[in-house]
């Protein structure tokens, strides 16, 4: 037993030690690949090198440490709580600086500064140079940054529509494709768009200034301050200039903004890390109507996807219950099909894959991709529920002279109902969380509206909990509704 | 006059003969008792005059309505033959989510358009006439077997078929509950009715029937007058079934 006990411990004290990447001659970095280029991309011709502004940054930090660079692959909204659990030393690819990343992790100074910028079809060129003129409009940008929340402040001041995306690269094509009638991003990322999708046009005069910094764990302020040290070696003799012009993105800005950095006294910075708790208190405050507003979405689109799947589930059901051979054959392709491939792709495909052929708008492709999706499953319910009907109910209604249209609404129907009850509140209950999958296809639901909340607020816990308890406050009533039915309906057959 | 002829019917399934060649006539307003041991092939008589079975050969004439051999008959045959003849199944089949007056009037609410309130009142009647009107909002799992077969009895005669069928109807009845049903039954050929029973019980056939017909192995083996056919039995089958209920009784 004490063998046990002991070994026991052993596990438990493993499970607690951080995962800590003390190893003295490697750097290890964190960033996003598939941001891509200028920030973070494989090299074409390598593809298991890596390249890139920020590739190059690391390398001189990594050098000036005297240890070699790695790269660890993270998801960009990630970074911050990934450096923090200890996961790589410095997180870095086009990274923002903002008061609430400040409190949360150890931020270095500023190593690039840009500017949010409007980019909007040739055709409106000259129409929106400023967030005020899109009024009614829909502007996209990527979820969880400066520029996102420029937007949203803009959306509650000006009245412009925001479009919030997973990655930078959809909002373009959308734009180029009329989804969007604007987008706000940085301007790096504007210019790699504007190569890459013909047709568009980027207001030069910035709407906001914004810098890229490097994160390290709360706790690694040493490291940091001799990477600090590094950075503005590297400003002064003209390395960080070098490697910005290969990438083609040193701009008018950058000898100013450099200037700037290294007179800044680094004590004042220090200073604004520290910001009260009740700002913190009052960034949750702030967030409540966004989430409620969220979770509308999230039940709303829940019924009515549920509503759409029961609908043609029941159509499907009867047609692979009661159907000629091919029309069998045909439903039972459709099922397997839906039911044998990832929901979030069929989502892509419906929104954007589709689009050349018929622009949904995002809810609406949520609302068909989930309940077309679902009522594959539904039919497999309803099809088990009145494949259970006993026969001779069937032949009893058969006996009074009702039709087989009559038997199967009055009475097959209404019995296989009540079979189908329980895995169907499963299904519904299990939809509302899978209905967090939208979000990659723009809709802000409750769960990617908690996922900006904690990036905003660099923090999951109280975001989380609040997540967690709007989610049981939507499903608990539900299962209980059901529940009950089904108490009431076996009292009845028992 | 003659309200159901069987000719010749044949049935088989796989390799099994279960009809070979039944040949029974009934006669408005008779009381037939369907007799023989279990696997003679009674129920499936019933179920095919019910065109719930196809059969191999032979036809089967209710009241002018002719089934014959082959895939399920056209729609408007099935549907003029379910104004000819009703049914109750052995295990009655009540509709399980509906309540007791909800089965009965289902069918004449939407198969012969009868108003509800109509429908309910005939209902009610029906229910009453069987001793069953006080559990008319109980469902059907609430009730006791002898309550059930009276209603799957009322649910058949709500739609008012001049041929009443019945599966072992006394299968699961006690002697007393047994001689109540045969009363109601003799009620109901009294109001011009014709039934068609199968049974074990030789003394309910006796008591109650107009006339018995033995069924073994497929086959029509002797028919005619309950007291006369159960007394004095001429085939083998029929003394076989004789002996066998009065191993049940006494056991």
């Amino acid at each position: 037993m004490r063998r046990i006990h002991g070994f026991l411990l052993l596990l438990f004290a493993l499970a607690f030690i951080p995962p800590t990447r003390a190893d003295d001659r490697v750097l290890h970095w964190g960033g996003d690949a598939e941001g891509g280029a200028p920030f973070v991309e494989a090299d074409p011709s390598d593809p298991s090198k890596l390249r890139g502004f920020d590739v190059e940054v690391a390398e001189q930090m990594a050098k000036g440490l005297g240890r070699t660079p790695e790269f660890v692959q993270v998801s960009f909204s990630d970074i911050d709580q990934s450096v923090q659990r200890g996961d790589f030393d410095i997180g870095m690819s086009g990274v923002e600086d903002t008061p609430a990343r400040r409190k949360m992790v150890a931020a270095t100074i500023p190593y690039f500064e840009f500017h949010e910028v409007l980019t909007m079809r040739a055709e409106d060129r000259g129409k929106f140079s400023t967030l005020a003129a899109l009024r009614g409009l829909r502007v996209g940008t990527l979820g969880g940054t400066i520029a996102y929340e420029l937007v949203l402040a803009a959306e509650k001041g000006a009245g412009v529509i925001c479009v919030s995306y997973d990655d930078d690269v959809h909002p373009y094509a959308d734009l180029r494709a009329g989804r969007l009638d604007a987008v706000l991003l940085d301007n790096i990322i504007a210019a790699r768009s504007m190569r890459r999708v013909p047709g568009l046009y980027t207001e030069p005069r910035p709407v906001a200034t914004g810098h890229y910094i490097g994160v390290l764990a709360s706790g690694n302020t040493a490291l940091r301050d001799r990477i600090n040290d590094i950075l503005r070696a590297r400003m002064r003799d003209g390395t960080l200039e070098r490697i910005y012009r290969k990438w083609g993105i040193w701009d008018a800005y950058q000898p100013a903004f450099f200037a700037g950095t290294l007179k800044e006294q680094e004590n004042a910075r220090q200073a604004a890390e520290h910001g009260s708790a009740m700002q913190n208190l009052d960034v949750v405050f702030r967030y409540i109507p966004a989430l409620l507003r969220a979770s509308l979405i999230t039940i709303v689109l829940s019924c009515a996807a549920m509503a759409l799947a029961v609908f043609v589930g029941v159509f499907i059901a009867s047609g692979r219950v009661y159907g000629s051979a091919p029309v069998r054959a045909l439903l039972t392709i459709y099922v397997e099909v839906v039911r044998g491939t990832p929901v979030l792709l069929q989502l892509f495909v419906l929104y954007y894959g589709l689009s050349s052929v018929i622009r949904l708008p995002a809810f609406l492709a949520a609302l068909l991709g989930l309940g077309l999706n679902y009522a594959a499953y539904e039919s497999e319910i309803y099809r088990g529920a009145l494949e259970a009907v006993p026969r001779g109910q069937l032949e009893a209604a058969r006996t009074l002279g009702l039709t087989e249209a009559q038997v199967l609404r009055l009475v097959r129907g209404p019995q296989a109902f009540r079979i189908a009850l329980a895995p169907m509140t499963n299904d519904f209950v299990a939809l509302l969380k899978v209905s967090s999958l939208v979000s990659v296809i723009t809709v802000i639901e409750l769960t990617k509206q908690t996922s900006i909340f904690a990036a905003n607020i660099g923090s999951w816990v109280v975001p989380g909990i609040l997540c967690a308890a709007l989610y049981l406050v939507l499903s608990l009533p539900l299962s209980r509704l059901a529940g009950r039915l089904e108490n009431r309906w076996k009292a009845a057959t028992e | 006059m003659s309200i159901l002829t069987i000719t010749n019917l044949r049935l088989r399934r796989g390799e099994r003969e279960i009809l070979r060649g039944v040949n029974a006539s009934v006669a408005a307003g008779e009381l037939v008792a369907l007799m023989g041991l279990s696997g003679g092939g009674k129920t499936t008589v019933l179920r095919c005059v019910a065109a719930l079975e196809t059969f191999e050969d032979g036809v089967i004439d209710v009241g002018g309505v002719v089934l014959r051999p082959g895939p399920q008959p056209p729609r408007g045959t099935i549907r003029e033959l379910r104004t000819k003849v009703g049914m109750v199944f052995q295990l009655h089949y009540l509709f399980e989510h509906l309540s007791v007056m909800d089965n009965v009037t289902l069918a004449p609410v939407q198969v012969a358009h009868k108003p509800r309130a109509e429908a309910e009142r005939r209902a009610l009647d029906l229910l009453d006439a069987l001793g069953v009107a006080h559990r008319r909002n109980a469902l059907p799992r609430e009730l006791s077997g002898g309550e059930a077969q009276r209603v799957a009895i009322a649910r058949a005669m709500a739609m008012e078929p001049p041929l009443l069928m019945m599966d072992e109807p006394t299968a699961s009845l006690d002697p007393a509950r047994r001689g109540e049903l045969g009363e109601t039954l003799v009620q109901l050929t009294g109001t011009g009715r014709t039934l068609v029973v199968t049974t074990h019980d030789d003394d309910f056939a006796r008591d109650f029937a107009t006339r018995v017909v033995i069924l073994a192995e497929g086959e029509v083996v002797e028919e005619g007058d309950p007291r006369e056919v159960l007394t004095h039995p001429k085939h083998e089958a029929t003394r076989r079934l004789l002996q066998s209920a009065r191993k049940a009784d006494n056991g």
